[in-house]
């Protein structure tokens, strides 16, 4: 008894000077950090260059490619969310569309509203009706984000047959509630007055908007990546994205985060579907299930759950959409599905595979 | 016993309920009697449709009920098959060579095009399947509708069948028990036997030890790459399986309706309908894909009549004429859809199977 007792202290002790020794060991030198991995970000660039000989003239190329940018900040803000909800919890939501949907009627609601403020040719007018446009979506989107998760997202966590179906349902209710709404015939709109028509550089034509767009895009990415990284609750989600069930032994309610994403996920789509409607001058009630199948694409490309492999699927696929539409408009949608192919072969689990999964 | 070939026939795969037999006894007597019975040309247009969509519900059924993957591309495979019928026909002219020849392009097609979604999807996880069929089957949809000197575009293609099968084409100078003896009888037997082969031939997949392997790789596909099966192959070969099947459905239906186009193959709302037949009949039985596709395709061609009503009816008050419109169709469609996988995912066959086993 004795023996065995001094015997079990001394191993403890052991253990702990051991461990000291680890600790001291680890503090001299520096922590390992992640390598930053560039390579997918110069596919970005090459993609763009690629797209320089194709196209021909340097001034299309570049209209060209400021409108793959817009684009692609777009999709990426619609698609952030999607691919975080998926991260955290393992859901995919193919009801995502419903978002976007709201987001695009909600700008047409606004738009139409503030008639005189679309006419008016202040400049700063023409920025708040937009601002006005993006929050109405993003409200809005972010309450019917809260009534989705709850009548069809949480029955079926954890059964992805299920979801994929109940969301899939989701998306259907969705657009035909929004005909009842608003109509089923497609509306067209006008761009505010100061921002229609385009700045030149040399002979190259770029579209106000567009900058606009491609701008709005890079603060919210600006203000995501801030949130994600210099906060404890961005801390909480990229904790929850690698291992679920740590976060929830070490006593966070990951279900009450979950929530969180999935509705600021909801307002963010919103968003991005207010920008891209504005973007296309004009709605259709399909224009939910016709964004989801490019921002599946660029999740898969990206790889599911992260939020930089996102970004950058984004970009490639509204570069490629661009390109392709002007090379050859017939194969555009197939264009897309060929870059992700590529890159599958290349990466199997998307540009920046997400550890864990 | 006289239930021994019947057995066989049926793979062995009974459908353990008394009520069931019945009704798909029922529902096979009907169908078979259609032309005598019913011979106004609605119903059996009506008929027809329910035996293409037995079809390709069943095909479905073998990728979702019995691997346990969903595809949003079944109705691709279902238009492939449907134009290969009607672009060789319209090419080639109204013979025999020319349907063969194009039921043959249409299965390779499709044998490449979901071998290549299924290598490239099922090998990372299966729920990119849904994902990348989804986009697939939009592009395809675009295209079909774009490259309009081959496809007709959005007007669709109509064309003539080989001339044993037009409505022209009459056998015997007196109507037989009531039914016209022409091509449109030959070419509704014609369907109606080719259907009955291809679902027996789909029951005795599913019964086969293939088959069995499937169901493992449904209900835990970790544990059967455990005992050894690839479970990339087996849901690979599902897959492309089932696509060959659905390319034979939409075959069927372009015979049947000598006309092809977008909406009446590659719509969305026809794999919104093929997911709700499964769901409702019951999904992994085969037998579902039978009671559902009677209960929605009559649904859908007498109860929207009803809606209409409703509609007139409702005229005046703001949200509800809006509701119960014909065009809101879809919106019921979606809201039975997500009700059905909540409460009733082992949909008609399923329960009526329980309340046997419940006595």
């Amino acid at each position: 008894m004795a023996t065995a007792g001094s015997s079990s202290a001394s191993t403890a002790s052991t253990a702990a000077t051991a461990a000291t020794a680890a600790t001291a060991a680890a503090a001299a030198e520096p922590v390992p950090e992640a390598r930053f991995d560039w390579i997918p970000l110069a596919l970005v660039a090459g993609l763009a260059l690629a797209g320089w000989p194709l196209v021909g003239s340097t001034s299309t190329w570049l209209t060209l490619t400021v409108a793959g940018l817009a684009m692609g900040m777009i999709i990426f803000i619609i698609a952030s969310g999607l691919t975080l909800v998926f991260g955290l919890m393992d859901v995919l939501n193919f009801g995502h569309g419903v978002f976007i949907a709201i987001g695009a009627y909600l700008a047409v609601s606004v738009f139409a509203g503030l008639g005189d403020w679309v006419t008016s040719e202040s400049v700063l007018r023409n920025l708040a009706l937009i601002g006005l446009a993006m929050l109405a979506g993003a409200v809005v989107a972010g309450i019917a984000g809260v009534v989705f998760e709850r009548l069809l997202v949480r029955p079926v966590y954890g059964q992805h047959l299920k979801q994929i179906l109940i969301t899939m349902g989701g998306l259907i209710i969705g657009e035909e509630l929004i005909k009842v709404v608003w109509g089923p015939a497609p509306i067209a709109f006008e761009l505010p007055a100061a921002l229609r028509g385009v700045f030149t550089f040399g002979d190259a034509a770029v579209e106000k908007f567009r900058l606009l767009a491609a701008g709005i895009g890079l603060v919210v990415l600006l203000g995501l990546l801030a949130v994600l990284n210099r906060t404890k609750l961005g801390l909480l989600i990229r904790a929850g994205v690698q291992d679920r069930e740590m976060v929830e032994s070490l006593g966070y309610r990951i279900r009450r985060l979950f929530v969180g994403v999935f509705v600021a996920g909801s307002a963010l789509a919103g968003i991005g579907g207010a920008l891209w409607a504005i973007n296309q001058h004009g709605v259709t009630p399909q224009i939910g299930a016709s964004v989801n199948v490019l921002i599946f694409i660029v999740i898969i490309i990206g790889g599911l759950g992260s939020t930089t492999g996102c970004f950058v699927g984004a970009l490639l696929v509204g570069l490629m959409a661009n390109y392709t539409g002007f090379v050859a408009p017939k194969v555009a949608m197939f264009s897309n599905i060929g870059l992700m192919v590529a890159i599958l072969l290349w990466r199997p689990q998307g540009l920046y595979p997400v550890s864990n999964r | 016993m006289s239930t021994g070939w019947l057995s066989r026939l049926l793979s062995h795969d009974l459908p353990r309920s008394r009520v069931l037999a019945l009704v798909l006894a029922v529902i096979v007597i009907a169908l078979a009697l259609t032309p005598f019975i019913f011979p106004s040309t609605k119903a059996l247009n009506v008929a027809a449709k329910i035996i293409v969509f037995i079809v390709l519900v069943a095909s479905f059924d073998l990728l979702l009920g019995y691997t346990g993957i969903v595809s949003f591309a079944q109705t691709m495979f279902f238009g492939i098959g449907a134009y290969g019928v009607a672009i060789a026909s319209t090419r080639f002219g109204p013979t025999w060579t020319s349907v063969a020849g194009g039921i043959g392009a249409a299965l390779v097609v499709s044998l490449v095009l979901s071998l290549v979604i299924g290598l490239f999807s099922l090998r990372v996880r299966a729920i990119f399947f849904a994902m990348i069929t989804l986009a697939v089957a939009s592009a395809f949809a675009t295209l079909a509708s774009q490259i309009s000197d081959i496809t007709g575009g959005e007007d669709g293609l109509t064309f003539k069948v080989p001339p044993a099968l037009q409505p022209g084409t009459e056998y015997t100078a007196e109507p037989f028990l009531g039914a016209d003896i022409d091509g449109r009888f030959v070419t509704y037997y014609l369907i109606f036997v080719v259907a009955a082969l291809l679902v027996l031939a789909l029951l005795r997949i599913v019964n086969s030890p293939f088959g069995r392997v499937l169901q493992a790789i449904r209900e835990n596909d970790f544990r059967a790459e455990a005992i050894g099966y690839r479970t990339v192959v087996y849901r690979t070969i599902a897959s492309v399986a089932s696509a060959l099947f659905a390319t034979l459905a939409g075959v069927l239906l372009a015979l049947w309706l000598r006309y092809n186009g977008p909406d009446t193959t590659l719509s969305f709302e026809i794999m919104l309908d093929v997911l709700l037949i499964v769901v409702i009949g019951g999904m992994g039985t085969i037998y579902g894909a039978v009671i559902g596709s009677v209960l929605l395709v009559l649904a859908q061609n007498y109860l929207q009549e009803l809606m209409k009503f409703a509609a007139a009816a409702a005229e005046g008050i703001p949200v509800l004429a809006q509701l119960v419109a014909p065009e809101r169709w879809l919106l019921w469609l979606g809201i039975l859809f997500v009700l059905s996988v909540y409460y009733f995912p082992s949909g008609v066959v399923g329960r009526l199977r329980a309340m046997r086993r419940g006595r």
